[in-house]
């Protein structure tokens, strides 16, 4: 096989997961409000909802509210256009890619967290009541939320002795006994936990509410209005799926095309779909049974699961006599 | 036993150990705290088995059976007893919150690292690799005795204390002699029924079990 047709497989594994990522997370977004919704007996509006959500909002007039600024008009695709990047890097279907060089850990968090970031700024420069207080709340979130995120993939990395995704997964791949440690369990929980509060599900915020004293997210983008407000939810919903592809590709790397072949990225793909919808669909089924904690007990899940993924990094680095 | 297995296998049985005593000071229910220290008791027999099958020394198993008895049946039962008298179903207001012991628990993990280093230096093996896992649970069992205020939390505090230093023996010397671990086992037995007892009277004596009430002493 030629150079080149190893690096057009790469580029096409790269688009068509990107492509894959755009296309499903709003199906993965419509999949889980309808199995929370069969689950508490309520006939539900089926998985395409959200597609129509985003097709009826991009048709709309777009409006800024009055006193806005540049931060509040970037900070939509600064969150969309981060979370695509995210999506391109991560070794969700292939570990050979053309990116997949850069595709480094440090990378990936310092990426969601500017997404993070831009939407907190954008709440901010509403300079409503409402923006603050979902900015601050998010902020205090995510300041918990990132050291965890960087440690618990940082345990991952010490058996493969890089930082680089495509590494670890092609290592796990190869070696699926390293994902049965008390490393491998312990960095899952974290990693879970992170992803829970980073998402903005239960029980850290409720995506569905809207009453003042337990918004989060929602607080932030209450400003935002027709294409805008679709962009927010294409990417609040990009990220979820994102991560949930990143969880799926540590912790069950099996069917990652590791060489090069049509079969095999078409294999990875259809894999990806599966595993992601089936976590997704867990994650709501276990909504259904949470209630939301109050904001001040966030800060102890956060703080376990950072104690989680710190025992993660000291058990892979003591344990294997490294 | 492949010794490839039996390492992955005492690496989960250890982080199993080192887990439930973290939850202990994650959760608040005293419910939890005695499910808890069941699990932690399953565990530390299984650490004991599992050098006991490595070494084919068959008193190591018996030792095992006992502990998994005493400590994740006959204990728990005794803890349980007291729960239902006590009426007290949570630890509130410990000294420190939920969210810093959690962090000290970090940092005390890694101080046991940090001690335990030099032993672990002495002879490098699967087993001695473990050995701080056993000192940071004692750390966090003296924390837990340290910062919480119930009576029965105590008890459980003590016992983490207990299951460490037994955790310790086994992964530093697989275990002290038969007689020994009898002696250890009716020691910490005896106490929990004193404690018990001590729960008993303080109840009849504050209404409740919260160790601040005891200012004075009588004669």
């Amino acid at each position: 096989m030629s150079g080149d047709q190893v690096t057009l497989i790469g580029t096409v594994a790269v688009v068509a997961q990107v492509a894959l990522v755009i296309a499903g997370a709003p199906w993965l977004a419509g999949l889980m409000r309808q199995i929370r919704a069969r689950l508490e007996g309520r006939a539900g509006p089926g998985p395409g909802q959200p597609w129509r959500d985003l097709r009826k909002l991009l048709r709309k007039q777009p409006v800024t509210a009055t006193g806005t600024g540049p931060a509040f008009r970037a900070a939509p695709l600064v969150l969309v256009a981060t979370a695509l990047v995210v999506a391109a890097l991560v070794p969700l279907a292939a570990t050979r890619t053309p990116v997949s060089g850069h595709a480094d850990l440090i990378v990936v968090v310092a990426l969601l967290a500017l997404g993070t970031v831009s939407l907190a700024l954008a709440g901010l420069d509403t300079g409503t009541a409402f923006g603050g207080m979902g900015a601050s709340r998010e902020m205090t979130v995510a300041a918990l939320v990132e050291p965890t995120l960087l440690m618990s993939v940082f345990a991952l990395s010490i058996p493969a002795g890089s930082t680089n995704l495509a590494d670890i997964v092609s290592g796990a791949v190869h070696d699926p006994a390293r994902l049965a440690t008390p490393t491998g369990l312990l960095a899952a929980v974290a990693l879970l936990a992170v992803t829970v509060a980073e998402t903005g599900r239960l029980p850290v915020d409720n995506p569905s509410t809207h009453l003042e004293l337990t918004m989060m997210h929602e607080a932030m983008v209450l400003e935002y209005s027709g294409p805008d407000l679709a962009l927010i939810e294409l990417g609040a919903q990009l990220r979820l799926t994102v991560l949930l592809g990143l969880l799926a590709a540590l912790f069950t790397p099996w069917g990652i095309a590791t060489t090069d072949g049509w079969a095999a990225l078409l294999l990875a793909l259809a894999l990806l779909a599966l595993k992601v919808a089936v976590l997704g669909a867990l994650l709501a089924a276990a909504e259904v049974h949470l209630a939301k904690i109050r904001l001040f007990r966030v800060p102890e899940l956060l703080a376990g699961s950072f104690l989680l993924a710190l025992l993660a990094v000291t058990a892979s680095y003591f344990l294997t006599g490294a | 036993m492949d010794p490839g297995l039996y390492t992955q296998l005492l690496d989960l049985a250890c982080g199993a150990f080192l887990l439930a005593a973290v939850l202990v000071l994650w959760r608040r229910e005293l419910a939890s705290f005695i499910r808890v220290f069941t699990a932690q008791g399953l565990a530390l027999a299984a650490i004991a088995a599992l050098l006991g099958a490595r070494e084919h020394r068959w008193d190591l198993l018996g030792v095992a059976v006992l502990i998994a008895l005493l400590r994740a049946a006959l204990l728990p039962y005794l803890m349980r007893r007291a729960l239902t008298a006590g009426g007290e179903t949570h630890e509130t207001e410990p000294l420190v919150n939920v969210t810093a012991s959690l962090l000290t628990a970090a940092v005390l993990t890694l101080l046991a690292y940090a001690a335990t280093r030099p032993l672990t230096d002495l002879a490098p093996s699967s087993a001695t690799r473990a050995l701080p896992i056993g000192l940071a649970v004692v750390l966090i069992g003296f924390f837990t005795l340290a910062t919480r205020r119930r009576a029965l939390s105590q008890v459980v505090g003590f016992l983490l204390v207990d299951n460490g230093i037994t955790a310790v023996a086994f992964l530093a010397a697989s275990g002290v002699p038969l007689i020994v671990e009898l002696g250890v086992s009716f020691d910490v037995l005896f106490a929990v029924l004193v404690l018990q007892v001590l729960t008993t009277r303080m109840r009849a004596a504050f209404g409740g079990t919260d160790l601040d009430d005891l200012r004075e002493l009588h004669d």
